[in-house]
């Protein structure tokens, strides 16, 4: 489709020895120099490298290259990079095409290397230049949940001076950690610590907390989403007020702070949780020391001045029978601070811990772990079985697997360490954002180690324990990470959108609504008037399920046109 | 003798277990033997050789499965003690008592050591179709209620009640042999795989679409173990409460033990119906259902029932601990709750069970009788 004739520069790279080992570079690039339209062929041992990209852009200029095929890594590795080095030298970067001969060819067989190679520059003949599209941002951001993540998000956007919209479903900001007595390892109030933050959330001039409500529906982009918020209305679906007239929010980034729910201990029935009024949950543990804090008695009827108290550690986490498999990570330090308390309150009761292994990772963590077992708390390893009944009293079946013993263990309180899960009812906002989950139900971060709050979505974020279990600095950390990552676009003012999206050509469409119906991105709309589809070009990702959806074959997917993909088939077939 | 642990740690995926404890911790026999299945599985991770000989308690499993119910990293610790089982089979060094009932099965169908032919007298002059003529339902008998007295007319019972409900159904009389559930948990595994085999092909070519067992264990291995695709398996319990809930099946008003008697019962469950099949409701709708029952729960009910230690080869080898029998406790436990009656649905508590209240003595406090005894007193 090239007006003039394409001139095409092909780079064959070694990537070290990870292509050359099994690849011989050299006789491909010979092969590709007899290919249509190529003038320059090269092979070269790092084409990544600042001399390798040096030699795209010499031969750009030297050469009058208007084609670049780089025969190399993943795309997903450096596309972005031989895209720049063309544009550097004044190429448009989707004059740029990769052929993978190393995920593709050299790393799992030698064979395909030219197909591969030709199909690649038979494509990169057919391509067209595309332009980068910049959009304005909405100098805004909407957080989701109002517990610890929230505010501390919230509170720096607020503070770098963008308006924050906060919305909550409880009728109160604090969220989980409202529900704590102390805080390890220094066993500091959680009260002290939470009431400045929340006053502060409340009185700053640039966040609004809207409290008992839902986001009711998400539209738009990055930079430019419409956040509709309505009163809650089911706590168990999470479903919102779903009537008209509801108030929209205009923002440019999100933050989805819906922190956790903790694991039902009913799953497990052995324990007897439900049953036996002396099991309870540690979050429970916490509401009875915080009540025995102003007074109130930590165990009611106390038939002795020395009862017994047992934790069990891992109930529902690291258990594959529950779907849990995962560990929830703060609860061996849950555990350790509430024995310490336990034994505040009641200097002689006994308190025996039921472990199978003991994680106090963090600052200060072993230390407090070393301090709790000084103060006479009885760590015993074993994953308790069962807990039947024995008078008043419950008895823990287990075995010491230290001692190689079955014991049995009389308890007047036994508290389960019950773990973290995804809350139950966040599905209408995973829907809403499309925003994928881990396999433990958690929301999925973009790459485990480098991208920790950004998400498939642009322009949405994540922070706190709906990302995965963790305690409280990393809630924290998490937090302005998050801010600091939703802050770029707003400081920016403006985003990039995606170039290679779809394009309807309007005199072939029937308007028959096809494409709006199968896009995951809501990018195609049929016009009112009109009756033909529409793609917003900054909501499309250029996935091609409308293209391919399309009766009429109305939708061409630019960067990927039928002529190209065609093109590819032929060039491989030949070879 | 030592067997090597390398290949049975890749083919039982030993190398999931984390040492918790869980199995021991639950196991009912481990407080009363050396039996300790995580060490034993520990010691097939870090050592070598595995001396099967220095561990004669590994017979005194019962096969009750908690250990594989309470893993939470889906090791399935008592297949290790079936497997290891399995290698002192093949050397032939296994308990005489064992031995005999192994190849009672093998001779004669069944572990008793009664001729094949006799199989069918249960009956007695009950009509039952021969299930090889054809039938919708196969009632599958089992050894014990097949040849054991007490147990006979239970047998009877449901072939009378299946009649009552208008349920099309026969029996395979004399061809029918053991289900050999306890057969591969003794380690026999030849055994097993040639009455899988057999069974299967006497199954396919009656052509029934549901199979029906009075014992837990046989409901157990054909659901799970045999391969019987397109045919449901049920136990009697499942069957029953389905045919009270349609109404097909309709008791005395005046109740099982006449106008405004009401006897305490407490319900056992059976290991291989509850803990491994999660059957735990409808024994209790049945129950729950006779005119003149009161049901009252144990602490130690649904996944917490106490092994009667009937299973596992356990009805054909004392184990090493004689005097501590868990079925004393359990007999204990029943007439602790006030009941009169200690409701079972497996043959084989049936027989540990009532064996106990002779032992403690507590014939005039308590009775065992089975589910199917007791809906049989109340059927009008």
């Amino acid at each position: 489709m090239a007006s003039c004739p394409t001139r095409i520069g092909i780079y064959i790279c070694h990537c070290g020895v990870n292509i050359s080992a099994t690849v011989d570079v050299e006789a491909v690039a010979a092969f590709a120099a007899g290919l249509p339209g190529v003038v320059v062929a090269r092979d070269y041992v790092y084409m990544c490298s600042d001399p390798g990209q040096a030699l795209i852009r010499q031969d750009i200029e030297e050469h009058d290259l208007n084609r670049v095929v780089v025969a190399s890594c993943s795309p997903r590795m450096h596309e972005p990079t031989f895209r720049r080095a063309a544009e550097q030298a004044g190429l448009n970067p989707y004059l740029v095409n990769m052929a993978n001969i190393r995920e593709q060819c050299a790393w799992v067989h030698v064979a395909g290397t030219e197909a591969l190679v030709a199909s690649a520059v038979a494509k990169v003949a057919l391509l067209e230049p595309l332009e980068a599209r910049e959009v304005e941002v909405t100098p805004g951001a909407l957080v989701i949940g109002g517990g610890l993540a929230g505010m501390v998000a919230a509170l720096d956007i607020a503070d770098a001076g963008f308006p924050v919209t906060l919305v909550e479903q409880s009728d109160h900001l604090g969220g989980r950690v409202a529900e704590l007595h102390r805080t390890y390892p220094t066993l500091e109030s959680v009260t002290e610590l939470l009431e400045p933050l929340i006053e502060h959330v409340q009185s700053h001039p640039y966040i609004t907390v809207l409290l008992d409500s839902r986001v009711a529906e998400v539209e738009g982009y990055v930079g430019n989403f419409e956040v509709t918020v309505g009163k809650l209305v089911d706590w168990e679906t999470g479903e919102g007020d779903q009537s008209t007239n509801l108030p929209i929010y205009q923002v440019g980034s999100i933050i989805v702070a819906t922190g956790y729910d903790v694991f039902d201990p009913r799953r497990k029935p052995e324990y007897g949780y439900g049953r036996y009024p002396n099991v309870i949950t540690t979050l429970e543990m916490e509401h009875l020391l915080q009540a025995a804090s102003t007074g109130e008695s930590l165990i009611s009827n106390l038939q002795s001045p020395a009862p017994k108290v047992a934790f069990i550690k891992c109930v529902g986490s690291r258990d594959v029978q529950v779907g849990n498999p995962y560990c929830s990570r703060v609860c061996c330090m849950v555990t350790a601070k509430q024995a310490h308390l336990v034994k505040d309150l009641l200097p002689e009761a006994k308190v025996t811990v039921f472990y199978m292994d003991v994680r106090t990772f963090g600052k200060g963590g072993e230390e407090f772990y070393d301090e709790v077992r000084k103060k006479g708390i009885l760590y015993r390893r074993g994953n308790v079985s069962e807990i039947v009944r024995r008078g008043e009293r419950v008895a823990l079946i287990a075995e010491d697997t230290l001692l190689g013993q079955p014991i049995e263990v009389e308890a007047d309180l036994v508290v389960l360490a019950v773990g973290m899960e995804s809350r139950a009812n966040v599905d209408s906002i995973a829907t809403l954002l499309k925003l994928p989950r881990s396999s433990d139900g958690f929301f999925l971060e973009l790459h485990p180690k480098l991208r920790p709050v950004d998400t498939a979505v642009d322009g949405v974020f994540l922070a706190g324990c709906c990302q995965g279990p963790k305690d409280i600095p990393d809630t924290v950390a998490q937090a302005k990470a998050a801010a600091s990552s939703a802050l770029i676009p707003l400081l920016r003012g403006t985003v990039l959108a995606e170039s290679a999206t779809a394009v309807v050509e309007e005199e072939l469409c029937a308007g028959c609504g096809m494409c709006v119906e199968v896009c995951p991105y809501g990018a195609p709309a049929l016009h009112p008037l009109w009756n033909v589809s529409r793609i917003n070009a900054v909501l499309c990702k250029g996935c091609g399920a409308c293209a391919v959806t399309c009766p009429s074959k109305a939708i061409r997917m630019q960067h990927f046109t039928e002529e190209q993909v065609l093109a590819q088939i032929d060039a491989i077939v030949m070879n | 003798m030592a067997v090597k642990t390398s290949q049975m740690v890749e083919q039982l995926e030993l190398w999931g277990c984390i040492q918790c404890g869980k199995c021991t911790g639950g196991c009912p026999v481990a407080r009363k033997t050396t039996l300790n299945i995580r060490s034993m599985i520990y010691h097939m991770l870090v050592e070598p050789e595995m001396d099967v000989d220095a561990h004669p308690e590994l017979w005194d499993c019962t096969c009750c499965f908690t250990c594989v119910e309470r893993c939470i990293k889906d090791v399935e610790p008592a297949e290790l003690v079936i497997a290891l089982r399995g290698q002192l089979v093949e050397s032939g060094r296994i308990p005489d008592t064992i031995g005999t009932a192994l190849m009672a099965i093998f001779r004669q169908g069944n572990p008793t050591g009664i001729a094949r032919e006799d199989r069918a007298a249960w009956a007695g002059e009950l009509e039952i179709k021969a299930a090889q003529e054809g039938c919708e339902t196969l009632y599958f008998v089992g050894c014990i209620p097949s040849y054991d007295q007490r147990v006979q007319p239970i047998a009877r019972a449901l072939a009378q009640t299946l009649t009552a409900a208008g349920i099309d159904f026969g029996t395979l009389g004399t061809e029918e042999s053991c289900c050999g559930n306890e057969v591969r948990r003794m380690g026999e595994m030849g055994l097993f795989e040639m009455l899988v085999e057999e069974n299967s092909e006497l199954f396919r070519s009656v052509g029934a679409g549901r199979i029906v067992t009075i014992s837990p264990h046989c409901f157990n291995t054909f659901k799970n173990e045999y391969r019987l695709d397109g045919v449901e398996v049920v136990h009697y319990t499942q069957l029953i409460a389905a045919l009270i809930e349609q109404g097909k099946l309709k008791f005395k008003s005046v109740g099982v033990w006449g106008k405004g008697v009401e006897r305490v019962v407490t319900y056992h469950d059976p290991c291989f119906l509850g803990k491994q099949n999660h059957v735990f409701d409808e024994p209790r709708a049945i129950l729950s259902a006779i005119p003149g029952v009161k049901l009252v729960e144990m602490d130690r009910n649904r996944e917490r029932s106490l092994c009667c230690e009937g299973g596992g080869g356990r009805m054909w080898n004392e184990g090493t601990n004689l005097e501590e029998r868990l079925a004393f406790q359990r007999v204990q436990e029943a007439a602790d709750t006030g009941a009169e009656i200690l409701a079972v649905a497996c043959p084989f508590c049936l027989l540990t069970l009532e064996d106990a209240v002779k032992v403690q003595g507590l014939e005039e406090r308590l009775r065992v009788m089975d589910i199917m005894e007791l809906v049989d007193l109340a059927l009008e």
